[in-house]
C-alpha cells in the first residue's frame, strides 16, 4: 500500500470512528447508569439535521453545535421522562425515539435536502505533531470534532474508573437500590446520564453532516446509531475498547471502498454491507456466552428503578 | 441506666386498613444490644423503616439524644447516625470493599483514593474485629464477609445506632456467634445495636433487653436475664393453640425411590456447588436437608428436577438413571418440585389461577386435546384445588401475584401433589408463611408421606427438620457432611456439621 | 413531604385501555401540528386535506392496499414480542420474502397459477424465516441481543435487495431499479366488488389464526409463560431455546409475506428499497394494537391511510415524512399515556397514607 493511500485510510477510518464514538461513549454512560437507549439512530438524525439547518440558514458552526447539543438534551429529557419517571419499557421507548427522530428529521430537513451549506468543520494541523510521517497527516490533520474526541476518550476513562462520580456511575447500573439507601438520588443521576448520552449522540449526528460529509439527506446516518449500540456491547462498556472497535469498523468500510476501485467486479453493495456483517460477527463472538461466564453487562440494565419495589 | 439515646413514643403506622404499628414505644440506650422479636408481619420491619426514614409514621414522636426529631429520608437517618443492615445486602458486587464503603461515606473527594481507603478500612475492621479484605471485589466474598462489609459501611459513616435485620439467617450457628461477639464489642464502645430476630434462643443469649412485637403492638419488654422461653413464646404467639403434630410415624418402606451417586454440579457462576453427593430416599420417607442457605441446597433441588445439569455422577429414579432425562420427562414420571423461588419459578405471578394450575401438565391429556387447551378442564381443576385446600383468592381470573403468600404456596403445592407423585422436592416450603398456612402445608406433606411418596425436604430451621424429617443430611460448602436419623441426633451435632466442623468424607 | 403519590393499578377496565391511547393520539397530532406551524403550514388545513384524501371509496381502497404490507410486518413484530423477542428486522425479512417470491415468479418453472402462487407464498415465508433464523440461532444458543442482530440484518438484507435491483435482476432497458412484473396470470385477483386485492383475506385469516393460536393452543400458552416468566418456563420443562428459534422463524415468515403481498397482489414486482421502513412502522402498529393480531389488522389499515394521506398533502408542499413523524409522535405519546393505565396518582392528606405494604 502506498503511503498516501495508507494516510487516507487511517484518516478516513478516524473520521468514521469519531462519528460513531460520540454516540457510543454517550450510550456507555447511559447504559452504565442502567438505561438502554435503542433510539440512538433517531437522535443522531435529529442532531445531524438540526446542525445542518443552522449551518445552512445561519452560517454559524458554533451556533450549530449549541443547537445540536440542545436538541440532544431535549430528546434525552423526553427519553428520561419515559424510562425513569414513567418506567416504560426501554426497548419500546427506544423504538419510539427511533421512529420519532427519523420522521421529524426528515420532516424538518426537507428544505435543506440537497442544499449545499458550504460550511463544515475544516481540518487543521496540530503544530509539530503533524510533521510526524504518516501519523502526522492522518491523525493530526483533522477537524475540531476529532480533536475533541481525542480528549474525550482519556477523560471518559478517568471519569469512569478513577473518580468518585465514576464509581457512583458504575454502581448505578448494578444496584440502584444500594445507592438510594446510601443517600444518592438515583432518579436525578439517571436523568443526567441519559441526557448526557443523548447530547453526545446528537453530536455524533453533527459529525455526519458537518464533518464526515457536508450535506443532508433523509435517513443519512444509515445505521450508525445501531453500530454505536452494537459497539457498546462489543466493548464491554469500556470506552477504550470501543475506540478500537470503531476504528476497526471505520477501516473495514474505507478499505472496502478502496478495494472496489481496483476490483470493480465486486458490487458496491457488498462493501456497504461489510460493516454490518462485521458487527454481527463481532457481536456474536464478543457477547455470546459460549461458556457460562459472568457477563459484564450492568446488572440493572433495562430494569426501571421503582422505590417501592425494593 | 443513663439517658436513652433514642426514644420512639406512640409510633403508629397504617397501610390502608392494615395497622402495621400501633402506639409502639421503644427506648434504646447506648451500650446495649436490643432485640426486636416477633413473627413475620408483627410490625418489626415497619417500625425500623420508620426509624430509618423510609416510612413516615402516621402518629407518634421520635426523640434522638434528647431532642425531638422528624426523620424524613434514609439519607437523613444516615446523617444522624442511624444505619441499618438489611436482609438483602445493599452492596455493589462489581466494586471492591473499599469502594462500597466509600460510596456510603460522606468524605467526598473527586478522585478515588483507593490505597488510603483500604488502609482506613483495615483499621476500622481491626478495631471491631471485622475481618475482611478491603481490596477484594464484593462478589468474591462469602455471605458472612459481605455482612461484615455492611457493618463496616455503617461504622465508617459514624453510625451510633446499628439496626440488623435477621442477621443470623444467612449464617451458621458458629458464624452467628462470632457476629454477636462483634456486636457486643460495638455496644461496649457505646453504640446501640438493634437486632431484629425471630429466634428466641439466640435473643436470650445475646441481647441485653428484648422487646416483643405482636400484631403491630408492643406485647412485652424485658431484660434478657428475666426472659424465659415460656414468657417469650406467650408474648410472640399469644394463646394460640397448636395442634401437636410431633407424633408422626417416623418410619418408611425399604423401597428406594431416588438414589444419588456421586452427583457433582456447578452453580450459576460456574463454580462447583455440589461435590460427590450420594444418598437414597425411600418411599414414604421425608429426607431433610439441613444447612446454611447457599451451601448447595438450590443446586441439589434443581439437579433432581432436571433444571440444572450435572457435571458428574448418576441419579437413579425408580432404578433408572435419569441424569440425561429432560425436565418434561421427569415431570411426567412423577417428580414434583416445590421451588424456593415461588414467584420466580413455581408460579407465573401475572397469570391467573387456571393458567397456573396447568403450568406443568398443559401438554398432557389431562388438560389438552392435541394442540388445544381444554379451558373447562383447567377451570374445574382450579375449583377442585380451591375447595380441597381452602385457598382464598379474589377470583379465578385475577393474577396469582395478588394472592397472599400462604395462598400462593397452597396453590403451588396443590398442583404439585395432584396426581400422586412418587417424589416431591420441597425447597423451603413454609418460608415466610404465617403459622396457620405453614401448618396446612406441613399437613399436606405428611399426607403425601403416608401415601408412600418420597419427599426431599430442604428447610432452614432445624426445628422443622426435627419435627418433620425421618432422616437428615447436612450440606456444607456443597458437600454432604453426613446423614443422621432425626431421632439419633441433636441441634449441637447438626450445627457443627453445618459449619463443617465434623463430618465429611462419609460420602464414599 | 409530598402530598401525592404514584400507585400501581391492578384493575384496568377495557374502556380505559382503549380510551387512553385514543386521547393521546390526538395529543400527538396536536404536537405534530406545532411542527407544521413551524414550517409555515396551517395544521388544520393540512389535517383536513389528509382526512379528505382518505374519506372516499377510492381513498379507503388505497388505504387498505397501502396497509397490507404493514399488517404483515405488524403481525410479525407482535408475534415476536409475545415472547419478549424484539424482532425489529421485519424490514429485512420483508425484503427477503419479496426476493424469494419474485425469484420464483420470474425465473421459476411454468406452473398452473394456483400452484405457482402457493409456491411463491411458501417461498416468501421461507425467505423471511431464513433471515430471521440468522438472528434466532445466536440468540437461542448464546443469548446474543436479538434487537441489534435483527437490526443489522436489515441493512444486510437491503443491500442484497438493492444489489439485485441495480444489478442482475434489473428490468432490461429501464432506468428504474426494479424487476420486471411477473406474468399477469400469476397475479392474485381482487376481491370481487370491493376493489381490494385478495391478499387482504390472507392477512385476516392469518390474524385470526394467530389470535386463536395465542388464546387456545399449548404452543401459545408456552409463549405466554416464557414471556411472563422465563424461570417458570424452565421449571415447567418448556424448551426456551427451541421456542426462541421457532417464534423468530415464524415472525420472520409472517414479515416475509409482506413481500409476497407486493409480488403476488400489489405491485407484482420488486423495487430497490421496497420495504421503505414498513418493518419499523410494524413496531409502532404492534405496540398500539397491544400485540393483539386482530387489532393489528385495523391499526395497520389506519396507518396505511396515514401514508396515503401523507402522499396526498405532498402536493401542497408538506414533506411526506409527516407520516413517520406522526407515527413516532403517536408512539411516544401513547407510551407516555400508558402510564395512566398502569398507575394512578393518588392524593394524600398531611399525614394520610393509603398505600398497601407492610413487612
Amino acid at each position: 500500500m502506498s503511503t498516501t493511500l495508507l494516510i487516507s485510510v487511517i484518516s478516513v477510518a478516524i473520521i468514521y470512528a469519531v462519528s460513531v464514538l460520540y454516540a457510543t461513549i454517550g450510550e456507555i454512560f447511559s447504559q452504565r447508569a442502567g438505561i438502554m437507549n435503542l433510539g440512538l439512530e433517531g437522535i443522531m438524525l435529529m442532531g445531524a439535521v438540526s446542525g445542518y439547518l443552522v449551518a445552512v440558514y445561519k452560517q454559524n458552526l458554533i451556533l450549530a453545535m449549541l443547537v445540536v447539543i440542545l436538541v440532544g438534551c431535549i430528546l434525552g429529557l423526553i427519553f428520561a421522562f419515559l424510562t425513569v419517571t414513567l418506567q416504560s419499557d426501554q426497548t419500546v421507548a427506544g423504538m419510539a425515539m427511533l421512529t420519532f427522530g427519523t420522521g421529524l428529521s426528515g420532516f424538518i430537513g426537507k428544505s435543506v435536502s440537497g442544499v449545499n451549506a458550504n460550511l463544515k468543520f475544516e481540518p487543521f494541523d496540530i503544530p509539530i505533531l503533524s510533521k510526524i510521517p504518516i501519523i502526522g497527516p492522518s491523525v493530526f490533520h483533522q477537524d475540531i470534532l476529532v480533536y475533541a474526541m481525542y480528549l474525550i476518550i482519556p477523560l471518559s476513562m478517568i471519569y469512569i474508573y478513577k473518580t468518585r462520580y465514576g464509581m457512583i456511575l458504575r454502581a448505578l447500573g448494578e444496584n440502584p437500590a444500594a445507592l438510594d439507601s446510601a443517600g444518592y438520588n438515583v432518579f436525578a443521576l439517571r436523568y443526567a446520564y441519559i441526557i448526557f448520552g443523548c447530547a453526545m449522540t446528537a453530536v455524533s449526528g453533527a459529525c455526519v453532516t458537518l464533518s464526515y460529509t457536508n450535506f443532508w439527506s433523509d435517513g443519512m446516518t444509515s445505521g450508525k446509531g445501531w453500530i454505536a449500540v452494537a459497539l457498546v456491547v462489543f466493548s464491554s462498556w469500556n470506552p477504550l475498547i470501543a475506540v478500537f472497535g470503531a476504528l476497526l469498523f471505520g477501516a473495514i468500510s474505507i478499505i472496502g471502498i478502496d478495494i472496489q476501485m481496483y476490483v470493480s467486479t465486486i458490487p458496491s453493495q457488498f462493501f456497504s454491507a461489510l460493516p454490518y456483517v462485521a458487527t454481527i460477527i463481532a457481536l456474536i463472538f464478543t457477547t455470546g456466552n459460549f461458556r457460562k461466564k459472568r457477563s459484564s453487562a450492568p446488572e440493572a440494565l433495562c430494569i426501571p428503578y421503582d422505590r417501592e419495589e425494593r | 441506666m443513663a439517658e436513652p439515646i433514642l426514644q420512639m413514643r406512640n409510633i403508629t403506622k397504617t397501610f390502608g386498613s392494615v395497622v402495621a404499628n400501633k402506639d409502639v414505644n421503644l427506648s434504646l440506650y447506648g451500650g446495649e444490644i436490643h432485640a426486636l422479636l416477633g413473627e413475620n408481619g408483627a410490625g418489626k420491619s415497619t417500625l425500623m423503616n420508620v426509624l430509618t426514614g423510609i416510612y413516615k409514621p402516621d402518629g407518634g414522636e421520635i426523640y434522638y439524644k434528647g431532642k425531638k426529631v422528624t426523620i424524613r429520608s434514609p439519607k437523613q437517618a444516615v446523617n444522624m447516625g442511624i444505619g441499618m443492615v438489611h436482609q438483602h445486602f445493599r452492596l455493589i458486587p462489581t466494586l471492591t470493599v473499599a469502594e462500597n464503603v466509600s460510596l456510603y461515606s460522606e468524605k467526598r473527594s473527586f478522585f478515588l483514593k483507593q490505597k488510603e481507603m483500604e488502609k482506613e478500612i483495615a483499621e476500622c475492621s481491626k478495631k471491631f474485629s471485622l475481618d475482611v479484605d478491603a481490596s477484594a471485589k464484593v462478589w468474591q466474598l462469602s455471605v458472612g464477609e459481605q455482612q461484615r462489609v455492611e457493618i463496616i459501611k455503617l461504622l465508617y459513616r459514624g453510625a451510633e445506632i446499628l439496626i440488623l435485620d435477621e442477621p443470623s439467617a444467612v449464617l451458621t450457628p458458629q458464624e452467628a456467634d462470632q457476629m454477636f461477639i462483634t456486636l457486643r464489642k460495638m455496644a461496649d464502645q457505646g453504640k446501640a445495636v438493634i437486632v431484629i430476630s425471630h429466634k428466641m434462643q439466640e435473643v436470650m443469649k445475646n441481647a441485653n433487653r428484648i422487646t416483643v412485637l405482636k400484631n403491630g403492638c408492643v406485647e412485652d419488654t424485658m431484660e434478657a436475664k428475666d426472659a424465659t422461653v415460656e414468657r417469650l413464646t406467650k408474648a410472640v404467639v399469644g394463646n394460640r393453640v397448636f395442634k401437636n403434630k410431633g407424633e408422626h410415624k417416623k418410619d418408611y418402606s425399604e423401597k428406594v425411590v431416588l438414589s444419588l451417586r456421586r452427583i457433582n454440579a456447578n452453580n450459576d457462576k460456574g463454580l462447583p456447588a455440589l461435590k460427590n453427593i450420594s444418598f437414597d430416599i425411600h418411599a414414604g420417607e421425608i429426607f431433610g436437608i439441613a444447612g446454611v442457605a447457599g451451601n448447595g441446597q438450590r443446586e441439589l433441588a434443581e439437579v433432581i428436577a432436571g433444571i440444572r445439569s450435572t457435571t458428574g455422577g448418576e441419579l437413579y429414579y425408580k432404578e433408572e438413571n435419569i441424569v440425561k432425562n429432560s425436565i418434561e420427562k421427569r415431570i411426567r414420571e412423577g417428580i414434583s418440585f416445590i421451588p424456593e423461588d415461588r414467584l420466580g419459578m413455581g408460579l407465573v405471578p401475572s397469570m391467573d389461577m387456571k393458567q397456573n394450575v396447568i403450568l406443568k401438565e398443559y401438554k398432557t391429556n389431562k388438560y389438552s386435546r392435541g394442540f388445544i387447551i381444554q379451558e373447562n378442564v383447567m377451570e374445574e381443576k382450579a375449583k377442585e384445588f380451591v375447595e380441597q385446600h381452602e385457598i382464598k383468592h379474589g377470583g379465578y381470573d385475577l393474577p396469582v401475584g395478588l394472592m397472599s403468600g400462604g395462598n400462593q404456596q397452597k396453590l403451588l403445592i396443590a398442583r404439585e401433589v395432584d396426581g400422586s407423585p412418587s417424589l416431591i422436592i420441597a425447597a423451603y416450603p413454609v418460608r415466610g408463611l404465617d403459622i396457620g398456612a405453614a401448618e396446612t402445608i406441613r399437613d399436606i406433606l405428611y399426607e403425601q408421606k403416608e401415601q408412600g411418596c418420597a419427599i426431599l425436604l430442604i428447610v432452614e430451621e432445624l426445628d422443622d427438620i426435627f419435627k418433620m424429617a425421618d432422616r437428615v443430611g447436612v450440606l456444607c460448602d456443597g458437600q454432604l457432611m453426613g446423614i443422621r436419623k432425626t431421632t439419633e441426633t441433636d441441634y449441637n451435632e447438626l450445627g457443627q456439621m453445618m459449619s463443617g466442623e465434623i463430618g465429611g468424607g462419609e460420602n464414599a | 413531604m409530598r402530598n401525592w403519590r404514584i400507585q400501581k393499578r391492578t384493575d384496568v377496565s377495557t374502556a380505559r385501555r382503549i380510551l387512553i391511547p385514543i386521547v393521546f393520539i390526538f395529543v400527538a397530532l396536536a404536537f405534530c401540528g406545532l411542527f407544521l406551524i413551524g414550517l409555515g403550514f396551517n395544521p388544520f388545513t393540512v389535517y383536513g386535506e389528509m382526512l379528505a384524501s382518505i374519506i372516499s371509496v377510492r381513498g379507503i381502497q388505497k388505504s387498505i392496499v397501502s396497509g397490507l404490507p404493514l399488517i404483515f410486518t405488524g403481525l410479525a413484530v407482535a408475534f415476536g414480542y409475545r415472547m419478549n423477542l424484539n424482532n425489529i428486522g421485519a424490514d429485512g425479512q420483508y425484503a427477503f420474502g419479496a426476493i424469494f417470491a419474485v425469484w420464483f415468479g420470474l425465473f421459476g418453472p411454468v406452473l398452473p397459477a394456483p400452484l405457482k402462487i402457493l409456491c411463491m407464498f411458501v417461498l416468501a415465508m421461507i425467505g423471511g424465516a431464513f433471515i430471521a433464523l440468522i438472528a434466532a440461532i445466536p440468540k437461542a444458543f448464546w443469548d446474543v441481543n436479538e434487537t441489534i442482530l435483527t437490526m443489522m440484518l436489515n441493512y444486510v438484507a437491503l443491500y442484497v435487495l438493492n444489489y439485485l435491483m441495480y444489478g442482475p435482476w434489473k428490468e432490461k432497458g429501464q432506468m428504474v431499479a426494479q424487476t420486471a412484473k411477473i406474468k399477469e396470470k400469476y397475479w392474485l385477483p381482487d376481491i370481487p366488488g370491493i376493489g381490494v386485492n385478495s391478499i387482504l383475506i390472507i392477512a385476516i385469516v392469518i390474524a385470526v389464526i394467530l389470535y386463536f393460536f395465542h388464546k387456545k393452543t399449548t404452543k401459545g400458552y408456552e409463549m405466554e409463560v416464557i414471556r411472563r416468566s422465563p424461570g417458570a418456563a424452565t421449571y415447567a420443562g418448556i424448551n426456551v431455546r427451541k421456542n426462541i428459534i421457532l417464534v423468530l422463524a415464524i415472525s420472520g415468515a409472517i414479515a416475509g409475506l409482506a413481500g409476497f403481498a407486493q409480488v403476488a397482489g400489489i405491485i407484482h414486482r420488486v423495487q430497490a428499497d421496497l420495504p421503505n421502513g414498513a418493518g419499523y412502522t410494524g413496531i409502532v402498529i404492534a405496540y398500539l394494537a397491544g400485540l393483539n393480531p386482530l387489532v393489528v389488522v385495523i391499526v395497520g389499515i389506519l396507518f396505511g391511510a396515514l401514508q396515503i394521506s401523507a402522499v396526498a398533502v405532498q402536493v401542497s408542499g408538506v414533506p411526506s415524512q409527516i407520516a413517520t413523524m406522526i407515527q413516532g409522535s403517536i408512539m411516544l405519546f401513547v407510551i407516555a399515556g400508558d402510564f395512566f393505565n398502569r398507575y394512578r396518582i393518588a392524593r394524600f392528606g398531611e399525614n394520610g397514607s393509603q398505600k398497601k405494604g407492610g413487612e
